[in-house]
């Protein structure tokens, strides 16, 4: 067999991975949006940053803070 | 003074305003909200974009009807036990800050897992736990921190939504296959006789062949099926002859491959029908954070409240009232049916109907409408007629809401595909019966190759680039047109009418002239200074006309709602309110907005409110009045008569107290004599007109309030524009038209090939796509040319 034909699959093969990623960004909404994520990547390191450190004792200090601002108590203003 | 900027809001913050934390804050809202925000660590939000917020405006028990759980049910994407899904619409999205903190929520409340947003639908997805959050408290939260969401009928039992990307799917296999075919069709462009070439073109040839398969029955689809619908209706639209060359390319193709004639023309094929998907991509602009197709359901409410007896309270669903309900309407709450005012005092807003943000007043006894506002304390009313059958609302029954205005409008490109089709039918016949006669065996070849040449790629590639950048460049003026067939009806407008309120004047300013007796010096500055503690909007566009006075502490006030008001300083006592209240039984004129004064008890006069008409009405309708025929068509007394009168050119006719249904009617009955009408209007009031003429621009101060089902919105302060706008929308038909004459000269090109039976697959490949991109390119530049022109 020739090598053409090796060629030939390859070249499909990776034609047709590059179409199965664009596929498979489509049908997950990444097109449905095209204006948000340039605005959210350029925030993300602010979003992380108190979050790895001490996940137990934040998350727990998170809940205490939520006490306080529990809607029902204050929210007549 | 220097002005000093709210923190927060960016609003001015006046004469005091509120300091924490070394910072100024025009209310104590915004205020509160810094503090949320700095409490929780998120000041973060500051930093991205300076004053990004608006003021919170949380009015108690206006959610009380999420705590249904048939409701809830229905708002939700999503609903299990410990997880619930919402997907909210929040008005005051803007800009990065509002993206971080809403996608930041979760440090807020911990029930809160996670919150996305989508920026040009103004959206917020947001997942919960319903055991910890419930719906109610969440949008209480997003209210409290100023994101308050808008909760309408219209998302009742909407679900989720399905979102069509089928576009973007046929774009990416037509593109993908023409790539794979270019790649593959390469090597024989150059007819050498070569020996591999030679071995190996049946797999090449039948690899091209797999690839076309999917692109003529997936990608093409559109066209062929538009086709065989328009040939069985009997129309020959554009669609003809592209499906004609379409399938004349694919199965002459799949002959010569077949029969070892010769290559086929794959490329040209695949690259056609991904030109031509290009094309549609591109028309395709949609404004989302915009909708077009709004109606009343938009504006009302979920549920309301009902009174059962012995002050028994209870949520219902605005379709579940019935007649004879008792209603309970709170401040800031929509009257969703017609009734009868029990108790209390309404001060209604009607300027979703309207137009007029002048809120109206109404005693217990009086009948009133849908579509208002309660801008005072709750009344009280007990029901007349169920949602659908209320006055504004049985305006959507007329059967102009369920017609498609596109369908019945014959688009430039299907006119001229009609005359295309039947010259290139008779091109072909005529050539292959030369051919018949002079070479009988080329004759099929000849008439393959003329379908295949003369399909009007490029014509149908004009008019959506012309227009898609026309509707790209108008949005960019915020003329936001809905698709771009409203171009092209833009274009054929004769006729032009406009509501009155709201439309031609603005809502946000108004005049008043005073009658009567000079008041004096001391008189006006008792009337500035009870004016000054009143927040009636009359009261305060009559504080801000007069003239500035210095203030003074008043000794007594009253303010008696829905009557007027009463300041007492010294001896001086004044009244300021209605004519009743202030004692003047004899109203000489009743139909204009008007307060009246009096001092001491003796009567002194009244102002007077005009409607303030919009900068430049008087000259956009001199310019209107030389093309196009013009009329006013208003819901409101003929009170402005003589005013309008002055303004507007000579002998406009000027059509008052006209309903819903009869703006309707007037616009049919204009079209009925072979006119082109064009609408403007603004409030749900003209919905019906909007929707029945060919063309229904809705006037917006704020594009992101509401507007009712239109073909555009126009921005108001680009109201002066109108007429370039139409102007060069006709400029760009012109464009259009002259495109076709390009493309035109590539077929005449391409035809003498196919005619003279040497067209081959390169020719083609070379010819097709440079017609198609020098006809893009052409309509680019012209368009953008005409868009500079554009203020």
């Amino acid at each position: 067999m020739s090598v053409i034909y090796v060629l030939l699959t390859i070249s499909i093969i990776v034609a047709i991975i590059f179409f199965t990623a664009f596929i498979i960004s489509v049908r997950s909404g990444q097109y449905d949006d095209s204006y948000t994520p340039s605005v959210r990547m350029l925030f993300e390191d602010e979003l992380v940053k108190p979050t790895p450190t001490d996940k137990d004792s934040s998350a727990e200090s998170i809940e205490n803070k939520n006490k306080s601002i529990q809607l029902n108590k204050s929210q007549n203003l | 003074m220097d002005k000093v900027n709210c923190y927060h809001c960016g609003d001015d913050c006046g004469k005091k305003p509120t300091e924490y934390d070394g910072k100024n804050f025009c209310c104590n809202g915004c205020k509160t909200v810094y503090d949320i925000f700095s409490t929780y660590d998120l000041s973060y939000y500051y930093d991205l974009q300076s004053s990004a917020g608006s003021t919170p405006n949380v009015v108690d028990g206006k959610y009380d009807f999420l705590g249904e759980a048939s409701i809830i049910e229905k708002l939700l994407e999503f609903n299990e036990d410990k997880l619930q899904i919402v997907n909210l619409y929040i008005p005051h999205i803007h800009c990065s800050s509002c993206i971080w903190i809403l996608e930041n929520l979760n440090k807020l409340n911990a029930a809160i897992s996670s919150s996305q947003v989508e920026f040009p639908k103004k959206t917020a997805r947001i997942v919960f736990n319903p055991e910890l959050l419930n719906l109610k408290e969440l949008v209480i939260l997003l209210a409290r921190i100023g994101y308050e969401p808008y909760i309408s009928l219209d998302d009742y039992d909407k679900g989720v939504k399905k979102v069509n990307r089928s576009l973007i799917y046929k774009l990416g296999v037509a593109g993908f296959a023409f790539g794979n075919v270019m790649f593959l069709s390469f090597p024989e462009y150059f007819e050498v006789d070569e020996f591999w070439l030679d071995q190996y073109k049946d797999v090449f040839r039948w690899l091209m062949f797999a690839f076309s398969l999917p692109v003529v029955f997936y990608a093409g689809q559109d066209y062929l099926v538009s086709a065989y619908k328009g040939l069985r209706s009997k129309i020959l639209n554009i669609d003809v002859p592209i499906a004609l060359g379409i399938l004349a390319l694919f199965i002459r193709s799949t002959l010569e491959i077949t029969f070892d004639l010769g290559t086929g023309f794959f490329d040209s094929l695949t690259g056609l029908i991904f030109f031509l998907l290009i094309g549609r991509f591109f028309q395709q602009k949609t404004y989302s954070y915009l909708s077009f197709e709004r109606d009343y359901k938009s504006y009302f409410p979920i549920a309301i409240t009902r009174i059962n007896g012995d002050n028994d309270e209870e949520t219902v669903q605005v379709y579940d009232i019935k007649r004879g309900d008792r209603l309970l309407i709170r401040n800031e709450e929509l009257i969703p049916v017609d009734g009868i005012l029990i108790n209390g005092r309404a001060q209604i807003d009607y300027s979703f109907v309207t137009g007029e943000s002048e809120p109206v007043f109404k005693e217990s006894g009086d009948k009133i409408y849908a579509g208002g506002k309660q801008m005072n304390d709750a009344i009280e009313m007990d029901v007349l007629k169920t949602v659908s059958q209320s006055y504004l609302t049985q305006l959507w029954s007329n059967t102009v809401f369920r017609e498609d205005k596109s369908s019945k409008f014959q688009t430039l490109t299907d006119s001229i595909g009609k005359r295309f089709t039947w010259a290139v039918l008779t091109i072909a016949f005529v050539a292959t019966a030369f051919w018949l006669y002079y070479d009988s065996s080329k004759a099929m070849n000849v008439f393959t190759a003329v379908l295949i040449i003369a399909c009007p790629c490029a014509i149908a590639l004009a008019a959506p680039f012309t227009l898609g950048n026309m509707l790209r460049i108008f949005g960019r003026k915020k003329f936001y047109l809905k698709d771009t067939q409203t171009i092209e009806q833009l274009a054929q407008i004769d006729t032009a009418i406009f509501d009155k309120t709201g439309t031609i004047t603005t809502t946000q300013k108004s005049s008043a002239t005073y009658q009567g007796m000079r008041l004096s010096f001391e008189e006006e500055s008792l009337l500035k200074n009870t004016l000054r503690a009143s927040n009636h909007p009359l009261s305060r566009t009559l504080y801000d006309l007069l003239a500035e006075h210095n203030i003074v502490p008043l000794d007594e006030y009253q303010e008696h709602l829905g009557e007027g008001l009463e300041g007492k300083k010294d001896d001086a006592h004044i009244k300021v309110g209605s004519a009743d209240f202030v004692g003047n039984l004899l109203d000489a004129n009743p139909q204009n907005t008007s307060v009246h004064i009096s001092s001491n008890n003796i009567y002194k006069g009244r102002f007077v409110f005009h409607n303030h008409y919009r900068e430049g009405v008087a000259s956009v309708f001199k310019e209107m009045d030389e093309t196009l025929d013009l009329a006013i068509l208003s819901g409101d007394n003929e009170g402005e008569k003589t005013r309008l009168e002055e303004i507007l050119p000579k002998l406009t006719p000027m059509y008052f107290n006209q309903r819903p249904n009869d703006k309707l009617d007037f616009i049919k009955s204009l079209q009925e004599q072979d006119k082109k009408v064009l609408m403007v209007g603004d409030g749900l009031n003209d919905a019906g007109a909007l929707a029945q003429s060919n063309v229904g621009i809705a006037i917006s101060e704020n594009v992101n309030v509401f507007s009712p089902a239109c073909d555009g919105i126009l921005d108001a302060s680009k109201f002066e524009q109108l007429l370039k706008y139409i102007m060069a929308s006709k400029k760009a038909i012109k464009i259009i038209k002259l495109s076709f004459l390009l493309s035109f000269l590539y077929n005449v090109i391409g035809l003498y090939f196919a005619v003279t039976g040497q067209l081959e697959p390169v020719i083609a490949a070379i010819l097709m796509p440079l017609s198609s991109i020098s006809v893009v390119g052409f309509t680019t530049l012209a368009t953008n040319l005409l868009g500079k022109k554009l203020i």
